[in-house]
């Protein structure tokens, strides 16, 4: 029989393996019905459950006395003193952009906010890091001018400014862009919420948009399952879902309210797997179990499945588990929002998920919550080197033959990415000092109740580098965090806490898995070394390009404290005058580096070895003379080496510089860890050296800024009106005048 | 009892807190008012703030133009209240004919976010006492439909009545006559799409909104020990 047939295979349909079927079999004791194993099927998925990456993702550190939330909540929460929590996560929206640009990145933001906001914080910052293909092919400038349309549509209407990110282009993302998101709330600490449904009787309250048929993805085959005449076109709806920024301001306002006025026991959004995620995580982590009703639900079509409503992911919506002595109270603060507002579920003792077609109704599904939000399999996914390894790292970049003109390799490393940048509010809220384009952006620090100016500030920056992780993702994770550091430092800042977005190719490689599991390890031991915990983090896996699974590409995400802020920091600049120092020790290496990429040699060769405790003096060092007022211009020497910061230095402040003391193209293009370039006043430069020798870092002085010119002695001398013209335009030349849709 | 300036708050409206914070910081009072409300209490001015009310859909101001408190915002504007709207408040105040012409999408179709040098062109506002023709003030955009666009007699109305009341140095948006604010005829009306609250604090990269809010205060301390006019 046909239909037999279709009813065995169904789960492998719905991306199950057979063992996992059986296991389901043998938690409920029984066979799953249609809509169980619906529900199974996206809570165990890569996406919700991580089975594939959660055995290494335990290996991060993850404690420090200020983490007051860690890994597995909506978001990592950590004390930043005056009361005030921060919350932070980070988050892929990678698939959906590539295929629909502005609405898979417009969503990516909407979903993150709502796990910030779940934890009772009021969200104050955006970060994207993205990555496209190359900016010659049509499709990837499609994708990004659809993204960053998208992220600039959403994230400014909805009210949360965005103050940085990265902006990279490489034909290693063409078709499968990376689109990173990160968002920052502050709350105080006393209103610090967990999605919990605690307390037998409380009411789930689903709040915000609509359930419809958008995001059901893969499940869809349920629907050619023959379930319903009326699904039968199911599978041509977009999987990727439609935001609704004014939905979600009113969604924020609303929550905001409910929790100031403790009429919420619990918070969650619903993201991921929806409803089914939603109330079977709760009902999981308060140790208590859930009724849901599927007819107050409200539905944006006629029609629709059981198994639809439960696992759609329809945006813009949050479930509030509330007294019912308070449900008058929050229904008034949804009219007043006016967002709906439905008892969906009631809290039980049974530890059970049941789904039910109304109150009393009949029973379509009985699953134990815990079983769907935590016994998914976890797989030890084989992994191994790649087999040329060995013969690879012999391959070094320094082999390559010095540049006849290492002036050209400068300007063609350098790119302006205010194009992208200009299109987002990055001022909202009055808090940003250091918008897009510094080395980390530094908010003010207000508490989120009174409003009161703590005179502290918060730094954030994100960072990520393919190269080096194509070269060794493990030393790749090391590097990347140490560049994170000191992008802190410069502009002041101590770091809190990290949170990290593993972007990878596909698990079923082993030399992926093997990468992921090299890439946590690298980044652990850098966070032990520096003593920063790690508070969340995102996998994002089957990145994959023309076939070719991406380099390995761990975004990081860290949170930083200023604890002086009464003058902006120095920024990326250089004043007239200025004496130049070259801070950090530089190693003749320049595998992995974005000069050697230019050259056409990646992932060959070894990165430069990394002296953690040499890089957290030099950081040390860097803060303490910007937090005494001792540097007029700080940048961080990382992706384009020594030259490539000089020139962003120059270009950013329109002040040249003649520099010397940077013998070869390896001392202007390494990218060895460690490292930043300072401009000091001459005045204040015996001070800032005596500093430096008492403490033992090493540094070169390497010339003067000032004029019209970026010249080093023996390698280059361009003008800096030219070198500015390039910085300038190379995006708006290449998006400005219009894209193709791909 | 110290001036109080009524901040105006429609669902999707964002801008409200930092204008709020900023009027304190300048030693008055504000109170948010929610689009529902038919009355302003007891206002002295009232600011119209930016954000996206009811999410710019259809058209940025055309639905928070019938909400119930815009009539009282008339009314105030009416008796010679101080009314200004800013950014999305300033699309709202032309869509409720308080001001004259209309905000259309920037010239180039992008949103655009940043620091922007205005040159003042008339102190005869409740807005601009406190500055001086030809002052320069680096006060940010942050717009998607900032280009200002009116007919050709209104905007020889608007020239000839020095209504014009800032222009851009460098036009952002493609703005008509480079056309960054104007007021209305009886100058206590006034809608600019650069945000001066953003401008108030050295630490934010520029302190020259701070004459444009102060003017604003004493237009409301005048109003409120003279009584609107």
């Amino acid at each position: 029989m046909a239909e037999q047939g279709l009813e065995e295979s169904l789960h492998r349909e719905l991306g199950l393996t057979d063992d996992e079927y059986e296991r389901i079999c043998s938690i409920l004791d029984r066979k799953p019905n249609h809509l169980e194993l619906a529900m199974f099927s996206v809570m165990w998925s890569e996406h919700c459950s991580y089975k594939s990456s959660r055995i290494h993702l335990k290996r991060f550190p993850t404690e420090a006395p200020w983490v007051l939330v860690g890994p597995g909540e909506g978001a990592g929460v950590v004390d930043v003193g005056d009361g005030i929590g921060a919350a932070i996560r980070i988050e892929s929206h990678n698939h959906p952009s590539a295929i629909e640009p502005y609405q898979g990145a417009a969503t990516g933001a909407g979903g993150i906010l709502r796990d910030i906001f779940s934890m009772g914080a009021r969200p104050i910052a955006l970060m994207d890091p993205l990555r496209f293909g190359p900016l010659d092919d049509p499709r990837s400038r499609w994708i990004a001018e659809g993204v960053v349309s998208g992220i600039s549509g959403y994230g400014n209407s909805v009210g949360v400014p965005t103050v940085g990110g990265e902006t990279v282009f490489d034909e290693c993302y063409t078709g499968n862009p990376l689109v990173n998101v990160l968002c920052l709330g502050v709350l105080p600490v006393e209103r610090l919420v967990l999605g919990r449904a605690e307390g037998v009787g409380n009411l789930a309250v689903l709040l915000g948009s609509t359930t419809g048929r958008d995001g059901i993805g893969g499940v869809s085959v349920l629907a050619s399952a023959g379930f319903s005449d009326e699904a039968s076109d199911a599978d041509k709806r977009p999987s990727v879902q439609v935001g609704d920024p004014f939905e979600e301001k009113r969604l924020i306002e609303a929550c905001l309210e409910l929790l100031d006025s403790n009429l919420a026991a619990g918070v969650q959004d619903l993201g991921g797997a929806g409803i089914t995620c939603a109330t079977a995580e709760t009902a999981a982590k308060g140790g208590a179990g859930m009724d849901v009703m599927i007819a107050p639900i409200p539905q944006r079509e006629p029609g629709m499945e059981p198994f639809e409503v439960m696992i759609s992911e329809s945006q813009e919506r949050m479930l509030a588990i509330v007294e019912p002595a308070n449900l008058a109270a929050v229904l008034a603060i949804a009219e007043r929002w006016e967002i709906r507002a439905n008892v969906i579920g009631i809290v039980t003792d049974t530890g059970r998920l049941r789904v039910l077609d109304e109150e009393n109704g009949q029973v379509l599904a009985d699953v134990p919550a815990k079983a769907l939000e935590q016994d998914a399999p976890l797989y030890d996914r084989p992994r191994s080197a790649p087999a040329d390894r060995e013969q690879r790292q012999l391959e070094s970049a320094n082999a390559l033959d010095a540049p006849a003109d290492p002036g050209a390799d400068v300007l063609a490393m350098l790119s302006d990415t205010s194009w992208v940048s200009s299109q987002y509010d990055h001022m909202l809220f009055l808090n940003t000092v250091e918008g897009p384009g510094g080395d980390a952006a530094v908010l003010r620090l207000k508490h989120p109740s009174t409003g009161l100016d703590t005179g502290r500030g918060l730094a954030l920056t994100t960072d990520g580098n393919h190269l080096w992780g194509a070269v060794d993702p493990y030393r790749g994770g090391v590097m990347t965090v140490a560049e994170s550091v000191m992008n802190l430092a410069v502009v002041g800042a101590r770091p809190l806490a990290l949170v990290n977005c593993l972007n990878f190719g596909n698990p079923e490689h082993p030399e992926v898995m093997w990468q992921l599991s090299e890439s946590i390890d690298g980044l652990s031991e850098a966070l032990l070394a520096f003593g920063i915990p790690c508070v969340g983090g995102n996998v994002s896996l089957y990145n994959e390009s023309r076939g070719t699974d991406i380099d390995p590409t761990a975004v990081i995400g860290l949170l930083g404290v200023v604890d002086v802020l009464e003058t902006p920091p120095p920024g990326v600049r250089l004043v007239e005058g200025g004496r130049l120092l070259l801070l950090g020790h530089t190693e003749a290496e320049l595998s992995g580096s974005a000069w050697a990429a230019l050259k056409g040699h990646r992932g060959r060769g070894k990165l430069p070895e990394v002296d953690l405790e040499a890089v957290a003096h030099v950081a040390d060092a860097v803060r303490d003379l910007v937090i005494a007022g001792l540097v007029q211009g700080a940048h961080d020497v990382s992706s384009g080496g020594t030259a490539v910061a000089l020139a962003e230095m120059a270009v950013r402040s329109g002040v040249g510089f003649t520099a010397a003391r940077l013998a070869d193209h390896t001392d202007l293009f390494a990218e060895s860890s460690g490292r930043a370039v300072l401009c000091i006043d001459p005045e204040k430069l015996r001070e800032v050296l005596d500093v430096l020798e008492e403490r033992g870092i090493e540094h070169s002085r390497i010339g003067v800024a000032g004029g019209d010119r970026m010249s080093v002695k023996g390698q280059f001398d361009l003008g800096l009106s030219e070198v500015t013209a390039r910085w300038t335009n190379h995006l708006p030349d290449a998006l400005g005048s219009g894209t193709v849709q791909g | 009892m110290s001036t109080n300036v009524a901040v105006i708050r429609f669902p999707g409206t964002n801008c409200e807190f930092d204008v709020v914070e900023v009027v304190q910081h300048l030693g008055a009072s504000a109170e948010i008012v929610f689009h529902d409300e038919p009355s302003l209490g007891n206002a002295d001015a009232v600011v119209v703030a930016g954000g996206f009310a009811h999410g710019d859909y259809l058209r940025p101001g055309a639905i928070a133009r019938f909400s119930p408190v815009m009539d009282a915002v008339a009314a105030f504007a009416q008796e010679g209240g101080p009314v200004v709207g800013i950014c999305n408040g300033f699309q709202v105040l032309t869509e409720a004919h308080l001001l004259p012409g209309a905000l259309q999408k920037n010239a180039g179709l992008k949103f655009r976010c940043g620091f922007t040098d205005l040159r003042v062109e008339s102190s005869n506002s409740v807005l601009t006492s406190a500055v001086t023709p030809g002052d320069i003030l680096s006060i940010p955009i942050n717009h998607f439909e900032g280009n200002y666009t009116c007919s050709l007699e209104t905007l020889a109305e608007l020239q000839s009545e020095d209504r014009i009341l800032f222009r851009y140095v460098t036009n952002p948006n493609g703005s008509m006559d480079d056309i960054a604010g104007i007021c209305n005829e009886g100058r206590n009306v006034v809608g600019l799409m650069p945000h001066p609250e953003r401008a108030c604090h050295d630490l934010l990269g520029s302190h020259d909104g701070i004459n444009l809010m102060q003017s604003l205060l004493n237009a409301a301390g005048l109003s409120s020990v003279q009584g609107p006019s």
